[in-house]
């Protein structure tokens, strides 16, 4: 049984604003879900190394260099800019306007 | 020309024959589309401008007597976790709303390389996160077979645009099911191909250890057509690997099935069960050898999926943040921003699963949940690798069930939990990166069936050579 108070904490870890009503829900959902979840101890995984990725790829790298991509012209890079910035909820020039951390 | 009857091949050749141009193909589709989504409700956008346009250089080069092949002028629809370029891309949430993407994914550029049309994008549960496409934000889907049932999902704008013959194949995306189960509910064939296969590049990540991009298609053939063009390696996912060359370890002649009995066990449908099986029994008449199989830890597959996919999940969506893009709650100070943000923003199912995940990877809980996890999940690789061996035990190909019961009721099922079981022979294959496909073979009282064919790693041709040959001898 997951409490609402760990749910109040879980949700301000995940940046997610719940009311009261919310974290009585959701205690409920998550509870019943780890419920089913649990049947993995069961499992006997012991000398068992978790998997990292299932295709075995390690580090993938590239050379270090210019690829074949013909870079962008300066009008094209402005043009690319304003695409994104304009998504923006606000900003300022060419910069997002974010709101204040301290106060 | 009528839709219901064309596939990607009839269709070329009725351009090629001059029976109809790639434009009125396309006016066609876009007409259908225009009547019908409504009441299906599995296109969101469609992207006419950009298909018309399309369109016309294709009918240009048939006017010069060039030749057209593969898949070129051959409408397609994309489901809307897919970035194509200065076309809106919501994830089925109000989060995104207004976001424009910005550039292709390179599943999209390559279709575009290839001379596909762009269609559309299709509906799907927010951020992929569902079995039923009742989980978007622009509302239910219905399946085109029985208007009163779920079309599966996520994907399932993707699998009833093709069903409906609203464009001639569909992409969609496999986190845990989300191509094969609705493919099953639809009646149409849907594909997963190996993790690696396909890149990712330009698809807003769910699960990212899990994530695949597959294909609807009316039949195999479709399916395979659309899958040469988007395969292969590519330098913006760094996951993407070569597959292997044809058939070379799996044996066509004496092809070894297995039938994995725990696909058959609690909480199947007996008609399923029994028409399933009826299925499989075609391959006798080519000599198969069909055994029965056991994959004990596949009752735990659900579980390892339901830790796995929520935590990376949790991590994927924390980029949503009402700064740079998106919905932004236009609160004055940071904190209260994201919560706020974050809590009009996502739906119910995206917030649940966040939490979920952020809970099986906080301090002192991420050994006990997430590295559990990732130690059944190389359980369960391992023992379909053992399964899948030359030796005497072994088998060439896995055939099962794609899901447990037939396309369900809209608002049948209410408890998160039993909405999750609908995905229980699906997300193995996730977990161990293998390709799978989901092919129509038969109904129940007009209620599609999915019979799902598992493949080794890697040998996503050779699942393809299985099910065309399924095709041709279910009749």
């Amino acid at each position: 049984m997951i409490s609402k108070e760990q749910i109040e904490h879980v949700a301000k870890l995940a940046r997610i604003e719940l009311t009261e009503k919310e974290q009585e829900k959701y205690s409920h959902d998550l509870s019943s879900i780890l419920d089913y979840i649990d049947k993995l101890g069961k499992v006997d995984t012991k000398d068992v190394k978790a998997i990292q990725q299932i295709t075995g790829l390690e580090t993938v790298t590239r050379k270090d260099a210019t690829g074949n991509k013909k870079p962008a012209s300066p009008a094209g890079r402005q043009e690319t800019r304003n695409k994104i910035l304009e998504q923006a909820p606000e900003k300022k020039g060419n910069y997002y306007k974010v709101p204040k951390i301290l106060e | 020309m009528k839709l219901e009857n064309l596939t990607i091949e009839s269709a070329r050749r009725g351009m090629i024959k001059k029976e109809f141009t790639c434009t009125e193909l396309v006016r066609a589709c876009l007409d259908k589309i225009k009547k019908e989504n409504k009441e299906i409700n599995d296109f969101l956008e469609t992207t006419e401008k950009l298909a018309l346009e399309q369109a016309q250089k294709i009918d240009d080069k048939i006017e010069r007597g060039e030749k057209i092949e593969g898949i070129e002028g051959i409408p397609i629809a994309i489901k809307d976790n897919i970035l194509v370029e200065d076309y809106k891309c919501t994830a089925g949430s109000k989060i995104l709303e207004k976001y424009k993407a910005v550039y292709d994914a390179t599943v999209v550029k390559k279709l575009k390389e290839a001379g596909a049309i762009i269609i559309g994008k299709t509906n799907l549960d927010e951020f992929a996160m569902g079995s039923s496409t009742e989980n978007s934000a622009y509302g239910v889907v219905k399946n085109p077979v029985d208007k009163t049932r779920v079309p599966g999902g996520s994907s399932g704008g993707s699998a009833a645009a093709v069903a409906a013959s609203h464009c001639l194949g569909a992409l969609g995306s496999d986190t845990g099911g989300s191509v094969r189960q609705p493919a099953s509910f639809c009646g149409v064939v849907g594909f997963k191909p190996s993790y690696g296969a396909v890149s990712r590049y330009g698809l807003i990540a769910l699960a990212s250890s899990l994530d695949q991009i597959g294909i609807f298609g009316k039949n195999t053939e479709d399916a395979k057509l659309i899958f040469d063009v988007i395969k292969g390696k590519d330098e913006m996912d760094s996951t993407t690997v070569n597959l292997k060359p044809k058939t070379q370890d799996p044996k066509f002649k004496n092809l070894r099935i297995g039938i994995p009995k725990e696909y058959f066990g609690e909480g199947i449908n007996e008609m399923v069960k029994e028409k399933i099986l009826k299925a499989i029994d075609v391959f006798k008449s080519i000599g198969a050898d069909i055994k029965e199989i056991s994959l004990p830890l596949t009752e735990y597959a659900l579980a390892v999926y339901y830790i796995i996919m929520p935590a990376e999940a949790s991590a994927n969506l924390a980029r949503f943040d009402g700064i740079r893009y998106g919905f932004s709650a236009d609160k004055k100070n940071l904190l209260e921003n994201y919560l706020k943000t974050r809590a009009d923003g996502f739906g119910d199912e995206p917030r649940r699963r966040i939490m979920l995940g952020t809970y099986v990877l906080s301090a002192g809980y991420r050994d006990a949940y997430y590295g559990k996890a990732q130690r059944v999940r190389a359980l369960i690789k391992k023992e379909f690798d053992e399964i899948f061996n030359s030796s005497a035990d072994g088998v060439d190909i896995i055939l099962a069930p794609t899901a447990p019961t037939v396309a369900f009721k809209i608002g049948e099922k209410k408890d998160p939990l039993s909405m999750y079981l609908s995905d229980i022979y699906t997300t193995p294959a996730n977990l161990a990166g293998l390709p799978a496909i989901s092919i129509p073979c038969g109904d129940i009282d007009g209620l599609p069936i999915g019979l799902q064919i598992i493949g080794p790693q890697f040998y996503d041709d050779f699942v393809f050579e299985v099910a065309q040959t399924f095709g041709q001898l279910f009749k």
